[in-house]
């Protein structure tokens, strides 16, 4: 938990407050359901990720302590708590994905955008991060950007029309 | 001539699987019709222990046994969980049966419902699968709509709901009491046993977990019988497996094969070989928990029992294929520091076992490893497996285990360096 670089956003506006009630309503404000509540609410939250404010209201709303909101925030590799981008790009590190050479994606990947593994681009755009297998093995290397699945990504070439999909923005997420 | 066959997946590609209504086109729910309609609890059960299957999540748990411990629970509030948290790595054949055929799995949930008298069902879906969502949920919203799920099922007592809940990124949620805990809306760490999930589960209800494909395939012994399927495979291994097999492969995919076939057919034939006529280093069985082989076992035939005999298992049906380009110890180290990754933290031994095995492995890989190194790495590789808490901190240490019985040569060259 990152509060000094959260707090300054101040993300928590009117109009994301309803949203959030919102999608508490949809599941019943059942404090069973917090890893879907959570879920839901990150992918609404420009730059993928829960803000202390956010997890503060959640805990309030729901009545759950701000630490069991935490320990689920903290626990889950889905689930973040710093500020990201508008688009996430996971690269596999799975054994699988080793094998069939993903160093060459992740090479390629970081030189094209010129950041490193958790980072973000300077305009905010892209961020990349590696994550344990999402069985895309039968088309590994694989990577994810927004949850979206790329395989066979052997060369710069299929790298490259990847990231043009999202830098011409035809990709809508 | 094709070795695989078609039976758990007779209806990949026949049929759209956003509409129940092409779904129903190719009989779909006659094995729900049949089963609450005319069987009982316990001819369903004698039917899933005649196909004597095991369950295919990788416990390989006798699937007719532990539908018919479930029934036997007293309880007037049971409770059907669905795995569909497929974490290990080189799995991704339950990913084929809920993209290609969902409603077969939706069938055998409100089968294995009415046997055991459950009147929920949870559908736990891993994040990674988050773009299948919407087609499980409009499984269950049309299912639901055709009279298959919901209150008195086709005119009989029976009512059964299903539920579709996230999972977010844990590969220790796919042991039964972690998962359970997620469900439950807390960070995923396994209960103590017992009290057993099957008395004592999901909100405290007598709970029976099933993986995806053990409900698809019961679903379609209900609907065409066993004789069809014990026709396949050996006396102790009868019927087909789902196998997920990738790496360093020509063909990786999905294939359901029959048991009794040797790997050397499964890599060879059916996954057209290794890449680049590349040499076989090693294969991994079951995932990152599983063990591994080298190309010695190519002869063997993919059943429980000869597997077991050199070492290896069946477990969630992932086969991965390695060639000589990768180094054996660095192929340990992606597997250590999976688990690294992966362990929950709860208990000693898996947590602070994993770390210091990691240090060791790190220095194997750079050349710096000392004298004991080998042997210490070994010993915390035992405890691990002995004194874990739950199923992640037993089977963690299989690759490394199996790689020191099976190439103690790479290990001892590079202990040698280090000197």
């Amino acid at each position: 938990m990152n509060s000094t670089k959260t707090k300054s956003f101040e993300v928590l506006t009117k109009d994301l407050a309803c949203k959030i009630d919102t999608i508490i309503n949809n599941f019943g404000s059942n404090s069973t359901r917090l890893v879907g509540i959570l879920l839901d609410i990150q992918d609404i939250i420009p730059k993928q990720y829960i803000p202390r404010e956010v997890a503060t209201y959640v805990s309030e709303k729901m009545n759950i302590p701000l630490s069991k909101v935490y320990d689920v925030i903290s626990f889950y590799g889905a689930l973040c708590d710093i500020p990201r981008a508008d688009y996430v790009i996971q690269l596999c590190d799975s054994v699988v994905c080793k094998v069939t050479g993903n160093s060459f994606l992740q090479d390629t990947i970081t030189t094209l955008l010129g950041i490193k593994e958790n980072e973000s681009t300077s305009d905010g755009k892209y961020w990349i991060e590696s994550t344990p297998c999402f069985g895309a093995c039968d088309i590994s290397p694989a990577m994810r950007i927004n949850g979206k699945v790329y395989g066979h990504l052997t060369t710069s070439e299929s790298v490259k029309a990847v990231l043009d999909k999202y830098n011409e923005g035809s990709v809508m997420v | 001539m094709t070795k695989t066959v078609s039976f758990i997946t007779e209806n990949f590609d026949k049929y759209d699987p956003n509409s129940i209504d092409s779904y129903l086109n190719i009989n779909g729910f006659t094995a729900v019709r049949k089963a609450i309609t005319t069987l009982s609890s316990g001819e369903i059960i004698n039917i899933a222990k005649s196909a004597t299957i095991k369950g295919r999540g990788g416990a390989a748990y006798d699937t007719g046994r532990k539908w018919g411990q479930a029934a036997a629970v007293q309880g007037d509030n049971k409770v059907v969980i669905c795995n569909a948290d497929e974490g290990e790595p080189c799995t991704f054949k339950d990913r084929s049966i809920l993209s290609k055929d969902p409603f077969r799995l939706i069938e055998g949930m409100i089968i294995a419902g009415y046997t055991v008298g459950a009147q929920n069902g949870y559908i736990y879906l891993r994040e990674e699968y988050r773009h299948l969502k919407s087609l499980i949920k409009n499984a269950i919203k049309e299912t639901m709509e055709k009279g298959f799920l919901g209150k008195n099922i086709l005119g009989t007592n029976f009512s059964f709901h299903i539920h579709l809940h996230s999972g977010a990124g844990a590969y220790v949620c796919g042991e039964g009491s972690t998962l359970i805990e997620s469900i439950e809306g807390k960070s995923g760490r396994p209960r103590i046993k017992p009290p057993y999930i099957k008395e004592c589960g999901l909100f405290q209800l007598p709970t029976l977990v099933n993986n995806v494909e053990t409900l698809a395939a019961v679903t379609a012994f209900i609907q065409n019988g066993t004789d069809d399927y014990i026709k396949y495979g050996t006396k102790l291994s009868p019927g087909t497996k789902i196998i997920s097999l990738a790496g360093n492969v020509n063909k990786p995919g999905t294939y359901e094969i029959p048991f009794g076939i040797t790997l050397r057919e499964i890599i060879y034939d059916i996954g057209g070989g290794v890449v680049d006529n590349n040499k076989l280093k090693l294969c991994q069985l079951g995932g990152a928990s599983g063990t591994i082989g080298s190309d010695s076992i190519l002869d063997t035939p993919y059943t429980y029992e000869d597997l077991e005999k050199v070492g290896l298992i069946v477990g969630s049906g992932g086969i991965l294929v390695v060639d000589d380009r990768t180094r054996v110890i660095d192929f340990v180290k992606s597997i250590q520091d999976f688990f690294i990754h992966e362990s929950c933290g709860k208990c000693t031994p898996c947590r602070e076992g994993n770390r210091q095995i990691a240090k060791i492995i790190d220095r194997f890989v750079q050349g710096t490893s000392g004298v004991n190194d080998l042997d210490t790495a070994e010993r915390f590789a035992n405890i691990m497996k002995n004194c874990s808490f739950c199923g992640l901190g037993e089977t963690a240490q299989n690759v490394l285990l199996s790689a020191i019985k099976i190439f103690p040569d790479e290990f001892k060259r590079l202990e040698a360096v280090g000197k």
